[in-house]
């Protein structure tokens, strides 16, 4: 068994990770981390640097799980790199972070969690952060 | 106190709404291009010079300009500081203990110091610039054509020697320069140099092409080349400690020192013509880790490397508007796109400057005062913000740098041609950043060739065709003297390393091109 999961190192990824961990730990499952940025600006705040990796890794490692970190600066969007690694690994499960955005940020922006969820070939568990 | 009475004045006249508008916008401006890596102050200035062109008063322009300078020299020390890269080329050395600090959970520290330091050094070289520039532009009074052509020579010569890994393609990069000006008619026999019998080109190809199209466009073309990059790590401000702006007692006493001794550093390597401001910064740096030793601290996060080399950037841009101002001589790329800037409103700098356009000096002085106040308010409350611009996707800013360089190319003389001049100028600009061949030595030779030119048949003329008065008059001759000592320096450290019997280890000074 496989499970994908969209990583971003903000308190919504993060979410998501913990469920993702808990989920791959209840299912013995393999984890596959994706993390991506488009590459073309110096600074990226939803890419990980290597400690925010490093603790990440470590809390996959506690739970007994098995993974691996794909980081990718394909300029493929987050959604799209998250599909082609479920593809890829033949993945049983995705999960992702989910959060409101308003109908004009959705225009301009588009929804990440949307495309994943309506173009994934398996489930799609979606996380929501911890209130408060 | 005439020097009073005339910066009072300045004073006046930077304190206008309209004035303090245009050093806003500068000082804005310089720190977004400061902290952004790649695009420097020079390039900035080019591409806002068409839009000044329609200015009613060169002074608002100009008070501009001089913000975007001073605000590129604190953006840098942001990006060196939090991100470990350089923002620009005078802030490497800040770079080397401010990331460390930032990485011990000092962010807030190295910021203050290099801000506040900024402010102190640059205060004081203005002081120095306010007494400094008008005793020394009448002695220029006397200076002759063999003197400036001299002059020329030097400042020509130790760019070129000190800026990039290779002297070879550092005179080559010169000599394009160089050829570049000289293409048009000639001004005295009226005939056709360079110009590939194109009658386009036979009113020469104008210094702003030539800086937009080296810097903008061939710094684009570099960055589409070198396509995606592994983001950065910005460091996380820790939550404010105590202190007096961000800084505590301990902490002012360490930095105090350092940043006059930047200062000290700053001002006259400014004054000299040595590239601008890398030289001071790692003079600075290295003398303050020389002056530490016992504390083992460097390296691993020594505020003094902060705060001297950021002092000594900042105090070198008024120490480059001394020979700037009262002789027309650039000694760094900026430098030269502010030459270009004057002759564009036909103000000449030099002795004459401050005579007839007394108003346009002492505001653009008197605005540097002001500058460095509204940089110290605005950079560390803002630094937020200032880290947020390197989140803009390169594709978003360059393409509209892109833009603003094809609209201002465009907007020169409306003629298309000028554009294509400029695009050719570009790919030359890309294969030069590609192959490792400075920007500077070709802006500074293209600005400064055609006067050199100029002083060079004046004086021939004068001596009735004897070459021998360059080193018949003896001021002439030390310059001209000091011009060939400049071309060796770089390689000193391995001579001397080699007189001592010991393998070389570094191949050549050298410093960052200054963008």
């Amino acid at each position: 068994m496989t499970i994908v999961v969209g990583y971003t190192p903000t308190p919504l990824g993060e979410a998501a990770a913990a469920t993702a961990i808990a989920e791959a730990a209840r299912r013995q499952a393999e984890l596959v981390v994706v993390n991506s940025s488009h590459g073309d600006a110096a600074v990226d705040p939803k890419f990980a640097g290597p400690a925010t990796l490093a603790t990440l890794r470590a809390a996959i490692e506690a739970a007994g799980v098995t993974h691996h970190l794909t980081q990718s600066l394909s300029g493929l969007d987050p959604a799209e790199s998250i599909l082609r690694t479920a593809r890829e690994y033949d993945a049983d499960l995705i999960v992702i972070g989910v959060r409101h955005r308003t109908p004009v940020g959705k225009l301009l922006l588009g929804s990440t969690a949307q495309r994943v969820i309506l173009d994934a070939e398996c489930p799609v568990l979606a996380v929501k952060q911890a209130q408060g | 106190m005439n020097v009073f009475v005339d910066l009072l004045n300045g004073f006046a006249t930077v304190l206008s709404p309209a004035n303090l508008f245009f050093a806003a916008v500068g000082v804005t401006l310089g720190t977004l291009v400061g902290v952004l890596p790649g695009i420097g102050p020079a390039v900035t200035i080019a591409l806002l010079l068409p839009v000044t062109f329609n200015f009613e008063d060169p002074i608002g322009a100009f008070i501009m300009f001089a913000g975007i300078y001073y605000g590129a020299m604190y953006g840098g020390s942001t990006t060196s500081i939090l991100l470990n890269t350089p923002g620009e080329s005078a802030s490497v050395a800040t770079a080397i203990e401010g990331h460390e600090m930032a990485k011990r959970g000092r962010a807030r520290s190295a910021l203050a110091t290099a801000a506040i330091g900024s402010f102190v050094a640059g205060t004081i070289s203005t002081i120095l610039l306010t007494f400094v520039a008008q005793p020394l532009g009448s002695l220029a009074v006397k200076f002759q054509a063999t003197d400036y052509f001299a002059l020329m020579i030097l400042a020509l010569v130790t760019v070129t020697a000190l800026v990039g890994t290779s002297l070879t393609r550092g005179l080559l990069s010169l000599l394009f320069g160089v050829v570049i000006g000289l293409v048009g008619l000639d001004t005295l026999s009226g005939q056709a140099r360079f110009t590939l019998d194109q009658p386009l080109l036979f009113d020469g190809i104008n210094d702003v092409i030539l800086i937009i199209g080296l810097f903008a466009i061939g710094e684009t073309l570099h960055v589409l080349v070198k396509g995606r990059t592994r983001p950065g790590q910005v460091s996380p401000l820790e939550p404010p400690h105590g202190g007096f702006l961000w800084l505590n007692k301990e902490e002012w006493r360490r930095s105090w020192a350092p940043w006059l001794r930047g200062a000290g550093f700053g001002f006259p390597f400014g004054v000299l013509p040595s590239g601008g401001a890398e030289l001071p910064t790692f003079l600075s740096y290295t003398y303050e880790k020389r002056r530490s030793r016992g504390r083992k601290e460097f390296g691993k996060g020594a505020i003094e490397g902060v705060a001297g080399p950021e002092a000594a950037n900042n105090a070198s841009f008024s120490g480059v508007l001394v020979p700037l101002l009262t002789l027309g001589l650039p000694t760094s790329a900026t430098a030269a796109v502010l030459l270009a800037a004057f002759q564009i409103f036909n103000l000449q700098p030099g002795p004459q400057l401050f005579e007839n356009s007394s108003d346009l000096v002492w505001a653009l002085i008197a605005s540097l005062y002001i500058g460095n106040l509204l940089l110290l308010v605005l950079n560390l409350p803002l630094i937020r913000l200032w880290v947020k611009v390197l989140e803009i996707p390169r594709p978003v800013l360059y393409s509209a740098i892109l833009v603003f360089a094809t609209l201002g190319v465009y907007s020169l003389s409306g003629n298309i041609n000028d554009v294509l001049i400029a695009y050719v100028i570009g790919v030359i600009g890309f294969f030069m950043r590609q192959l490792d061949f400075p920007i500077a030595p070709a802006i500074l030779g293209a600005i400064l060739g055609p006067e050199l030119e100029k002083q060079l048949r004046t004086a021939l003329t004068i001596s009735n065709g004897d070459p021998s008065v360059f080193v018949t008059r003896p001021l002439s001759a030390v310059i001209l003297a000091l011009a060939v000592a400049a071309l060796l320096l770089p390689y000193l450290p391995r001579v001397i390393a080699r007189l001592r019997g010991r393998p070389a280890t570094t191949e050549k000074l050298a410093f960052a091109d200054e963008d």
